[in-house]
C-alpha cells in the first residue's frame, strides 16, 4: 500500500469524529488530531479500533500512545503491516 | 410569599403506540394499542411474547443524532430519550446554545431510568469474558451509566443547571416531574427538562417473565393482553419507550410568550418502608394513601376538585387495591368518584418510563378536555365495580371539560409518587 492510499483511508476513518472540518481540509503529515483536528481525546481509542478494522492489524499500547499525530499514526500502521 | 407557579410548556413523547405527541395523541383517543407479538422473544423461549415497543427505522435517528452518537450506539433507552426530550425542547420553543456559548445556567436535564443500555452492557460483558476489554472503544461507558440519557440530553441543550437521572423503578418518571418542579419552585431552576426512559428487550424484560407475572396466554391476541381493571387481567405487558415533559416557571413562561399545557400544582412521593403489607414488590396501602392525600393538601386543592385520574393500574390482582385506596385517600366512590383510566391497556407498563408517558398522556386530556377510553375492560373487575360507577371508567374516549387531574405511579421498593396537574388559566 502507497503512503497515499494509506492517508486517504486514514483521512476517511477519523472525518466522523472531527470537529474543525478547515483541519481536515489542511491535513498533513503533521496535522495533530486533538489540537489541529479537534478530535475529542475519549473518541482517540475509537479512531485506533477503526483503524485496526481497516487494515487488519492489533495495535498495542505503546503504538496507541504514539498516535496522535498523522505522521505518527502513519509509521505505526505501516509497521504493524510489514509485520503481518 | 406566595408559592411560584409552575407550568409545562413543551411535550415529547415516544411511545409504542405513536413515535411523537400528535400520533400518541391520536392513538390514545382512538384507542389505538401499541402492543405487538414479538419474534425474539418466542425465540428465547418467554412465556410472555408480546411487549410494547416504538417502531422506527434507523434513519429516524438522523434527525437527533450525529454521525459520531450513532457509531456504536446500541442503547434503544437513550434513542428514545433523546428523540422525546428534544422534541419536547423545541415543542417549547427554546433554544439551543452554541458550542462557544455560555450553557444555560437556569436550564437543568432531570430525566430518570431503571437501567441503561443494557444491550451495550451485553456486547461489553462478551468482549470483556473473551479478554477483549480493549475493543470496547470510548461508548461503552457513556452508554450504561445511568445517567447516560441526562449527560446525553444535557451536552445536545446545553444546559447548565441540575443535569441528572433519578431512578426509583415504575415511579421514576413521576418522581423526575416532581423533582424538577421541586427545583423551580424553590428558585434553583426556571427550566427543567424532566422525563424518563426505558430500555425494551430481552434483557429488561426477561426478569418479569422469570416472576411469572406477565400474561402468557395473548401471545396470538397482543391488543387483548394488557387488562387494567378488568376481571381477567392477568398481569403486566412489557413496555418501553420515553417521555419528557419541559416544567418551566410561569413567570420564565411568561416572558418567552411559551405556550403551557398544564400547570403543576405540586405533588408528594414517600415510601411505605415495606412494612404494613409493603414489601419489595408490593404497595403499603397506608403509605399510597398517605402519598396521595399529601399530594392534594400540598396542591392546595379539595379531594373533590379532582376531575379525573390517571392511575399506576399494571392489570395485576393489585388494581382493586389500587381503587379502593384512592377511594379512600379521597373519600370518594360511585358516581362521587372521579374518571380513572390506565396507559397501561394501549402501551403496556413502560416501567421506568411508564410515569412520564402517562403524565404527557394526562396533560393532553387537560389541555384538550378528553378523557380517553380503557380498552380491555369491558368486563370490569367485580371488586372494583363495586367501589366506583361503571360510567366513571370509560371504555371509549370522552369529552369533557376538565380541570384538574391527578398522576400516581408506584414502583417495586414500596415507593410512591402522585402529582395533581391543573388545566393552565
Amino acid at each position: 500500500m502507497t503512503k497515499e492510499e494509506l492517508l486517504s483511508k486514514l483521512k476517511t476513518i477519523i472525518e466522523p469524529y472531527v470537529q474543525n472540518q478547515e483541519g481536515l481540509q489542511n491535513m498533513s503529515e503533521d496535522t495533530n488530531f486533538i489540537e489541529d483536528l479537534e478530535i475529542n481525546s475519549a473518541n482517540l481509542v475509537d479512531v485506533i479500533l477503526d483503524v485496526e478494522d481497516e487494515f487488519g492489524i492489533e495495535i498495542d499500547n505503546d503504538g496507541m500512545d504514539k498516535m496522535l499525530t498523522v505522521k505518527a499514526s502513519i509509521e505505526v500502521i505501516q509497521d504493524k503491516l510489514a509485520a503481518k | 410569599m406566595d408559592k411560584k407557579r409552575v407550568v409545562i410548556t413543551g411535550l415529547g413523547v415516544v411511545a409504542p403506540n405513536g413515535m411523537n405527541v400528535s400520533d400518541f395523541s391520536n392513538a390514545i383517543k382512538t384507542g389505538t394499542s401499541g402492543i405487538q407479538y414479538i419474534d425474539e422473544l418466542n425465540q428465547l423461549k418467554f412465556s410472555c411474547q408480546i411487549a410494547g415497543k416504538p417502531s422506527y427505522t434507523n434513519d429516524y435517528l438522523n434527525n437527533y443524532f450525529n454521525t459520531v452518537q450513532l457509531k456504536g450506539l446500541n442503547a434503544s433507552g437513550i434513542e428514545y430519550g433523546v428523540i422525546a426530550g428534544l422534541d419536547a425542547w423545541k415543542d417549547a420553543g427554546l433554544t439551543i446554545p452554541d458550542k462557544t456559548e455560555n450553557p444555560l445556567w437556569d436550564a437543568g436535564i432531570i430525566f430518570g431510568t431503571g437501567v441503561l443500555g443494557v444491550d451495550k452492557f451485553r456486547e461489553a460483558i462478551y468482549k470483556v469474558d473473551a479478554g477483549n476489554v480493549r475493543r470496547l472503544g470510548s461508548t461503552s461507558v457513556i452508554q450504561t451509566m445511568a445517567s447516560g440519557i441526562s449527560a446525553f440530553l444535557g451536552g445536545m441543550l446545553g444546559c447548565g443547571n441540575i443535569t441528572t437521572t433519578n431512578s426509583s423503578a415504575c415511579s421514576t418518571g413521576t418522581e423526575a416531574i416532581l423533582m424538577a418542579y421541586d427545583r423551580v419552585v424553590s428558585g434553583k431552576a426556571e427550566i427543567i427538562l424532566a422525563g424518563s426512559t426505558s430500555d425494551s428487550g430481552p434483557y429488561v424484560w426477561g426478569g418479569f417473565d422469570a416472576m411469572r407475572i406477565l400474561p402468557h396466554k395473548y401471545n396470538d391476541n397482543p391488543t387483548a393482553a394488557s387488562r387494567p381493571m378488568s376481571a381477567t387481567a392477568s398481569g403486566f405487558v412489557p413496555g418501553s419507550g420515553a417521555g419528557a415533559l419541559v416544567v418551566e416557571s410561569l413567570e420564565n413562561a411568561q416572558k418567552r410568550g411559551a405556550t403551557m399545557y398544564a400547570e403543576i400544582l405540586g405533588g408528594h412521593v414517600n415510601s411505605g418502608g415495606q412494612r404494613n403489607g409493603g414489601s419489595m414488590t408490593a404497595p403499603n396501602s397506608i403509605a399510597v394513601k398517605e402519598c396521595i392525600r399529601q399530594a392534594v393538601i400540598n396542591s392546595g386543592i379539595e379531594t373533590n376538585d379532582i376531575d379525573t385520574i390517571n392511575g399506576h393500574l399494571t392489570a395485576t390482582t393489585k388494581d382493586a387495591t389500587e381503587i379502593e385506596n384512592w377511594c379512600d385517600a379521597l373519600g370518594r366512590k360511585g358516581k362521587d368518584f372521579p374518571y380513572i383510566n390506565s396507559l397501561k391497556s394501549l402501551v403496556g407498563h413502560c416501567l421506568a418510563a411508564s410515569g412520564s408517558i402517562e403524565s404527557v398522556a394526562t396533560v393532553l386530556q387537560l389541555k384538550e378536555d378528553f378523557v380517553f377510553g380503557n380498552i380491555n375492560c369491558e368486563d370490569l373487575h367485580p371488586e372494583i365495580a363495586a367501589m366506583v360507577d361503571r360510567e366513571r371508567i370509560p371504555s371509549k374516549t370522552i369529552t369533557k371539560p376538565l380541570q384538574i387531574a391527578a398522576k400516581a405511579s408506584f414502583g417495586f421498593g414500596d415507593v410512591n409518587a402522585c402529582i395533581i396537574f391543573k388545566k393552565y388559566s
